[in-house]
Protein backbone atom coordinates (compact mmCIF):
# COMPACT_ATOMS: atom_id res chain seq x y z
CA UNK A 1 0.00 0.00 0.00
CA UNK A 2 1.32 3.40 -0.93
CA UNK A 3 0.87 6.22 1.57
CA UNK A 4 2.57 9.52 2.38
CA UNK A 5 4.72 9.54 5.51
CA UNK A 6 6.02 12.96 6.51
CA UNK A 7 5.50 14.16 2.96
CA UNK A 8 7.27 11.24 1.27
CA UNK A 9 5.62 8.43 -0.66
CA UNK A 10 6.24 5.06 1.01
CA UNK A 11 5.17 1.52 0.21
CA UNK A 12 4.25 -0.04 3.52
CA UNK A 13 2.89 -3.36 4.74
CA UNK A 14 1.28 -1.94 7.89
CA UNK A 15 -2.48 -1.58 7.93
CA UNK A 16 -2.76 0.36 11.18
CA UNK A 17 -0.98 3.44 12.47
CA UNK A 18 0.52 1.47 15.36
CA UNK A 19 1.89 -1.13 12.94
CA UNK A 20 3.30 1.63 10.74
CA UNK A 21 5.29 3.05 13.66
CA UNK A 22 6.66 -0.44 14.33
CA UNK A 23 7.51 -0.95 10.68
CA UNK A 24 9.34 2.37 10.45
CA UNK A 25 11.16 1.79 13.75
CA UNK A 26 9.54 4.75 15.51
CA UNK A 27 7.94 2.66 18.19
CA UNK A 28 10.20 3.56 21.09
CA UNK A 29 10.50 7.27 20.22
CA UNK A 30 8.54 10.21 21.64
CA UNK A 31 6.34 10.85 18.65
CA UNK A 32 2.94 12.35 17.99
CA UNK A 33 0.89 11.27 15.03
CA UNK A 34 -1.64 12.77 12.66
CA UNK A 35 -3.61 11.13 9.88
CA UNK A 36 -4.80 13.33 7.04
CA UNK A 37 -4.16 16.45 9.15
CA UNK A 38 -6.11 15.22 12.17
CA UNK A 39 -4.40 14.30 15.43
CA UNK A 40 -4.44 10.62 16.40
CA UNK A 41 -3.86 9.89 20.08
CA UNK A 42 -1.29 7.33 21.06
CA UNK A 43 -4.05 5.20 22.55
CA UNK A 44 -6.00 5.27 19.26
CA UNK A 45 -3.16 4.19 16.97
CA UNK A 46 -4.00 0.47 17.22
CA UNK A 47 -7.50 0.90 15.88
CA UNK A 48 -6.58 3.55 13.32
CA UNK A 49 -6.58 1.79 9.96
CA UNK A 50 -4.59 3.05 7.01
CA UNK A 51 -5.76 3.14 3.43
CA UNK A 52 -4.13 3.84 0.09
CA UNK A 53 -3.20 7.49 -0.32
CA UNK A 54 -3.38 8.41 3.38
CA UNK A 55 -1.08 11.16 4.62
CA UNK A 56 0.59 10.37 7.94
CA UNK A 57 2.61 12.84 9.98
CA UNK A 58 5.02 11.55 12.61
CA UNK A 59 6.49 14.40 14.64
CA UNK A 60 9.08 14.57 17.40
CA UNK A 61 10.37 17.30 19.73
CA UNK A 62 12.61 19.81 18.08
CA UNK A 63 14.24 23.19 18.70
CA UNK A 64 11.78 26.07 18.62
CA UNK A 65 11.51 29.79 19.17
CA UNK B 1 11.31 44.54 45.66
CA UNK B 2 10.08 42.20 42.98
CA UNK B 3 8.59 39.70 45.37
CA UNK B 4 5.23 39.50 43.57
CA UNK B 5 6.61 37.13 40.97
CA UNK B 6 4.95 36.21 37.74
CA UNK B 7 2.04 33.84 37.23
CA UNK B 8 1.06 32.12 34.01
CA UNK B 9 -2.11 30.05 34.31
CA UNK B 10 -1.61 29.56 38.02
CA UNK B 11 2.09 28.68 37.72
CA UNK B 12 4.33 30.99 39.73
CA UNK B 13 7.67 31.88 38.19
CA UNK B 14 10.68 33.85 39.32
CA UNK B 15 12.29 34.38 35.92
CA UNK B 16 10.88 36.88 33.46
CA UNK B 17 13.03 35.76 30.57
CA UNK B 18 11.69 33.02 28.30
CA UNK B 19 14.11 31.70 25.72
CA UNK B 20 13.83 29.75 22.52
CA UNK B 21 15.94 26.66 21.88
CA UNK B 22 16.60 27.03 18.15
CA UNK B 23 19.63 28.13 16.14
CA UNK B 24 22.34 27.57 18.77
CA UNK B 25 25.79 26.54 17.55
CA UNK B 26 25.55 23.31 19.58
CA UNK B 27 23.41 21.56 22.19
CA UNK B 28 26.09 22.26 24.81
CA UNK B 29 25.95 26.00 24.11
CA UNK B 30 22.16 25.90 24.24
CA UNK B 31 22.35 24.31 27.69
CA UNK B 32 24.85 26.91 28.92
CA UNK B 33 22.78 29.78 27.53
CA UNK B 34 19.57 28.56 29.18
CA UNK B 35 21.42 28.36 32.49
CA UNK B 36 22.98 31.81 32.05
CA UNK B 37 19.57 33.27 31.16
CA UNK B 38 18.19 31.77 34.39
CA UNK B 39 15.19 30.85 32.27
CA UNK B 40 12.47 28.70 33.78
CA UNK B 41 10.60 28.29 30.50
CA UNK B 42 11.97 27.40 27.07
CA UNK B 43 10.08 27.16 23.82
CA UNK B 44 10.19 24.02 21.71
CA UNK B 45 8.53 22.73 18.57
CA UNK B 46 7.49 19.56 16.78
CA UNK B 47 8.96 18.60 13.46
CA UNK B 48 8.94 15.60 11.16
CA UNK B 49 11.09 12.74 12.42
CA UNK B 50 13.41 11.24 9.89
CA UNK B 51 13.91 8.14 12.00
CA UNK B 52 17.53 7.11 11.80
CA UNK B 53 18.96 10.36 13.15
CA UNK B 54 16.91 10.22 16.36
CA UNK B 55 17.33 14.00 16.37
CA UNK B 56 14.07 14.50 18.19
CA UNK B 57 14.88 12.00 20.92
CA UNK B 58 18.33 13.48 21.55
CA UNK B 59 16.96 17.01 21.71
CA UNK B 60 14.14 16.01 24.04
CA UNK B 61 16.49 14.32 26.49
CA UNK B 62 18.71 17.41 26.53
CA UNK B 63 15.72 19.62 27.36
CA UNK B 64 14.55 17.28 30.10
CA UNK B 65 17.99 17.43 31.67
CA UNK B 66 17.74 21.23 31.85
CA UNK B 67 14.89 20.91 34.33
CA UNK B 68 12.85 23.74 32.83
CA UNK B 69 9.22 24.00 31.78
CA UNK B 70 8.56 23.75 28.08
CA UNK B 71 6.27 25.97 26.07
CA UNK B 72 5.63 24.15 22.78
CA UNK B 73 4.87 26.32 19.78
CA UNK B 74 2.86 25.93 16.60
CA UNK B 75 5.54 27.74 14.59
CA UNK B 76 5.05 27.78 10.86
CA UNK B 77 1.36 26.89 10.98
CA UNK B 78 -0.63 28.87 8.45
CA UNK B 79 -4.15 27.67 9.06
CA UNK B 80 -6.37 27.14 12.07
CA UNK B 81 -6.51 23.42 11.31
CA UNK B 82 -2.72 23.07 11.17
CA UNK B 83 -2.27 25.02 14.39
CA UNK B 84 -4.95 23.08 16.28
CA UNK B 85 -3.59 19.70 15.13
CA UNK B 86 -0.03 20.71 15.99
CA UNK B 87 -1.15 21.86 19.43
CA UNK B 88 -2.90 18.56 20.06
CA UNK B 89 0.22 16.66 19.02
CA UNK B 90 2.42 18.86 21.21
CA UNK B 91 0.21 18.35 24.25
CA UNK B 92 0.64 14.60 24.01
CA UNK B 93 4.40 14.57 23.41
CA UNK B 94 5.37 17.33 25.83
CA UNK B 95 2.70 16.50 28.39
CA UNK B 96 1.67 20.11 29.01
CA UNK B 97 -1.52 22.09 28.38
CA UNK B 98 0.62 25.14 27.52
CA UNK B 99 0.82 26.12 23.88
CA UNK B 100 2.47 29.11 22.23
CA UNK B 101 -0.08 29.61 19.51
CA UNK B 102 1.23 30.92 16.21
CA UNK B 103 -0.91 31.23 13.12
CA UNK B 104 1.28 32.93 10.57
CA UNK B 105 -0.44 35.22 8.11
CA UNK B 106 2.31 36.70 5.99
CA UNK B 107 5.68 35.42 4.81
CA UNK B 108 7.81 38.57 4.79
CA UNK B 109 6.94 39.73 8.27
CA UNK B 110 5.81 36.40 9.75
CA UNK B 111 3.09 38.44 11.36
CA UNK B 112 0.19 36.66 12.98
CA UNK B 113 -3.02 35.99 11.12
CA UNK B 114 -5.00 37.47 13.96
CA UNK B 115 -8.34 36.20 12.63
CA UNK B 116 -7.09 32.64 12.50
CA UNK B 117 -5.36 33.16 15.83
CA UNK B 118 -8.57 34.11 17.63
CA UNK B 119 -10.42 31.20 16.04
CA UNK B 120 -7.71 28.67 16.95
CA UNK B 121 -7.37 30.10 20.47
CA UNK B 122 -11.10 29.61 21.08
CA UNK B 123 -10.99 26.00 19.88
CA UNK B 124 -7.94 25.17 21.99
CA UNK B 125 -9.11 26.95 25.14
CA UNK B 126 -12.39 25.03 24.99
CA UNK B 127 -10.38 21.84 24.72
CA UNK B 128 -8.48 22.61 27.92
CA UNK B 129 -5.35 24.19 26.49
CA UNK B 130 -3.67 27.12 28.22
CA UNK B 131 -2.96 29.34 25.27
CA UNK B 132 -0.09 31.83 24.92
CA UNK B 133 -1.05 33.61 21.70
CA UNK B 134 1.64 35.23 19.58
CA UNK B 135 -0.23 38.34 18.52
CA UNK B 136 0.19 41.98 17.55
CA UNK B 137 -0.26 44.98 19.84
CA UNK B 138 -3.81 45.49 18.51
CA UNK B 139 -6.18 46.19 21.42
CA UNK B 140 -9.26 44.80 19.74
CA UNK B 141 -7.54 41.55 18.84
CA UNK B 142 -6.30 41.36 22.42
CA UNK B 143 -9.87 41.70 23.70
CA UNK B 144 -11.00 38.92 21.38
CA UNK B 145 -8.18 36.65 22.53
CA UNK B 146 -9.12 37.20 26.16
CA UNK B 147 -12.74 36.54 25.26
CA UNK B 148 -11.63 33.31 23.60
CA UNK B 149 -10.13 32.16 26.90
CA UNK B 150 -6.51 33.32 26.76
CA UNK B 151 -5.09 34.42 30.10
CA UNK B 152 -1.72 35.57 28.73
CA UNK B 153 -1.00 37.74 25.69
CA UNK B 154 2.24 37.79 23.75
CA UNK B 155 2.40 40.79 21.39
CA UNK B 156 5.35 41.08 19.06
CA UNK B 157 8.02 43.72 19.48
CA UNK B 158 9.03 43.43 15.81
CA UNK B 159 8.99 40.68 13.18
CA UNK B 160 10.42 37.34 14.30
CA UNK B 161 14.19 37.22 14.03
CA UNK B 162 14.49 40.86 12.92
CA UNK B 163 16.18 42.14 16.08
CA UNK B 164 14.56 45.53 15.60
CA UNK B 165 13.30 45.89 19.15
CA UNK B 166 10.01 47.55 20.00
CA UNK B 167 8.60 48.82 16.70
CA UNK B 168 5.56 50.34 18.34
CA UNK B 169 6.41 51.23 21.91
CA UNK B 170 3.34 53.45 22.11
CA UNK B 171 1.05 50.59 21.06
CA UNK B 172 2.67 48.23 23.57
CA UNK B 173 2.31 50.86 26.28
CA UNK B 174 -1.36 51.33 25.43
CA UNK B 175 -1.89 47.56 25.63
CA UNK B 176 -0.24 47.50 29.05
CA UNK B 177 -2.41 50.38 30.26
CA UNK B 178 -5.55 48.76 28.90
CA UNK B 179 -4.93 45.37 30.47
CA UNK B 180 -3.21 46.07 33.78
CA UNK B 181 -3.93 42.60 35.16
CA UNK B 182 -3.24 40.36 32.17
CA UNK B 183 0.26 38.85 32.01
CA UNK B 184 1.85 40.42 28.92
CA UNK B 185 4.97 39.10 27.23
CA UNK B 186 6.86 40.80 24.42
CA UNK B 187 7.53 37.95 22.03
CA UNK B 188 9.70 38.36 18.95
CA UNK B 189 11.84 41.07 17.46
CA UNK B 190 14.10 41.66 20.46
CA UNK B 191 17.70 42.19 19.32
CA UNK B 192 19.68 43.59 22.23
CA UNK B 193 19.48 43.62 26.02
CA UNK B 194 18.37 47.27 25.92
CA UNK B 195 15.29 46.24 23.92
CA UNK B 196 14.40 43.74 26.61
CA UNK B 197 14.97 46.33 29.34
CA UNK B 198 12.73 48.76 27.44
CA UNK B 199 9.94 46.18 27.29
CA UNK B 200 10.23 45.59 31.01
CA UNK B 201 10.27 49.32 31.72
CA UNK B 202 6.92 49.56 29.91
CA UNK B 203 5.59 47.23 32.57
CA UNK B 204 5.61 44.04 30.53
CA UNK B 205 5.69 40.92 32.65
CA UNK B 206 8.28 39.03 30.63
CA UNK B 207 10.08 38.84 27.33
CA UNK B 208 10.48 35.88 25.01
CA UNK B 209 13.38 35.75 22.63
CA UNK B 210 15.53 33.29 20.76
CA UNK B 211 17.63 34.62 17.88
CA UNK B 212 19.18 37.48 19.85
CA UNK B 213 20.87 34.98 22.16
CA UNK B 214 21.34 31.99 19.86
CA UNK B 215 22.94 33.93 17.02
CA UNK B 216 25.09 36.21 19.20
CA UNK B 217 28.84 35.74 18.95
CA UNK B 218 28.84 34.48 22.53
CA UNK B 219 25.38 33.10 23.32
CA UNK B 220 26.16 32.32 26.94
CA UNK B 221 27.38 35.87 27.67
CA UNK B 222 24.44 37.33 25.78
CA UNK B 223 22.03 35.19 27.78
CA UNK B 224 23.49 36.59 30.96
CA UNK B 225 23.26 40.12 29.56
CA UNK B 226 19.58 39.58 28.80
CA UNK B 227 18.93 38.19 32.27
CA UNK B 228 20.49 41.31 33.80
CA UNK B 229 18.61 43.61 31.41
CA UNK B 230 15.26 42.00 32.18
CA UNK B 231 15.92 42.25 35.89
CA UNK B 232 17.07 45.87 35.59
CA UNK B 233 14.09 46.82 33.45
CA UNK B 234 11.64 45.21 35.83
CA UNK B 235 13.21 46.85 38.86
CA UNK B 236 13.21 50.19 37.06
CA UNK B 237 9.52 49.82 36.26
CA UNK B 238 8.65 48.96 39.86
CA UNK B 239 10.72 51.88 41.12
CA UNK B 240 8.41 54.30 39.26
CA UNK B 241 10.57 56.19 36.74
CA UNK B 242 10.42 59.95 36.33
CA UNK B 243 8.51 61.45 33.44
CA UNK B 244 10.59 62.90 30.61
CA UNK B 245 10.40 66.68 30.20
CA UNK B 246 11.25 69.02 27.38
CA UNK B 247 13.55 71.44 29.20
CA UNK B 248 16.49 70.99 31.54
CA UNK B 249 16.02 70.99 35.29
CA UNK B 250 19.17 71.32 37.39
CA UNK B 251 19.85 68.37 39.63
CA UNK B 252 22.41 70.13 41.82
CA UNK B 253 20.76 72.50 44.34
CA UNK B 254 20.43 76.04 43.09
CA UNK B 255 20.28 77.51 46.59
CA UNK B 256 23.77 78.29 47.86
CA UNK B 257 25.31 78.46 44.43
CA UNK B 258 28.42 80.74 44.71
CA UNK B 259 29.17 83.81 42.66
CA UNK B 260 25.49 84.55 42.07
CA UNK B 261 26.03 88.11 43.29
CA UNK B 262 28.82 88.80 40.81
CA UNK B 263 28.09 90.29 37.45
CA UNK B 264 29.04 87.96 34.63
CA UNK B 265 31.37 89.25 32.03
Amino acid sequence: MRIQVNGEARDVAATTLAALLRELDFEDLSVATALNQSFVRKSDRHQTRLKEGDAVEILTPRQGG
Amino acid sequence: MDSDGLTFYGVKLASRLIVGTAQYPSPAILAKAVAAAKAEIVTVSLRRESGASRAGENFWSLIRELGVRVLPNTAGCRTVKEAVTTAEMAREVFDTPWIKLEVIGEEDTLQPDVFGLVEAAAILALDGFQVFPYTTEDLVVAERLLGAGCEVLMPWGAPIGSGRGLNNAYGLKALRAHFPNVPLVVDAGIGTPSHAAAAMELGYDAVLLNTAIAKAGDPEAMARAFALAVEAGRLGYLADPIEPRDMAAPSTPVIGRPFTDLARA
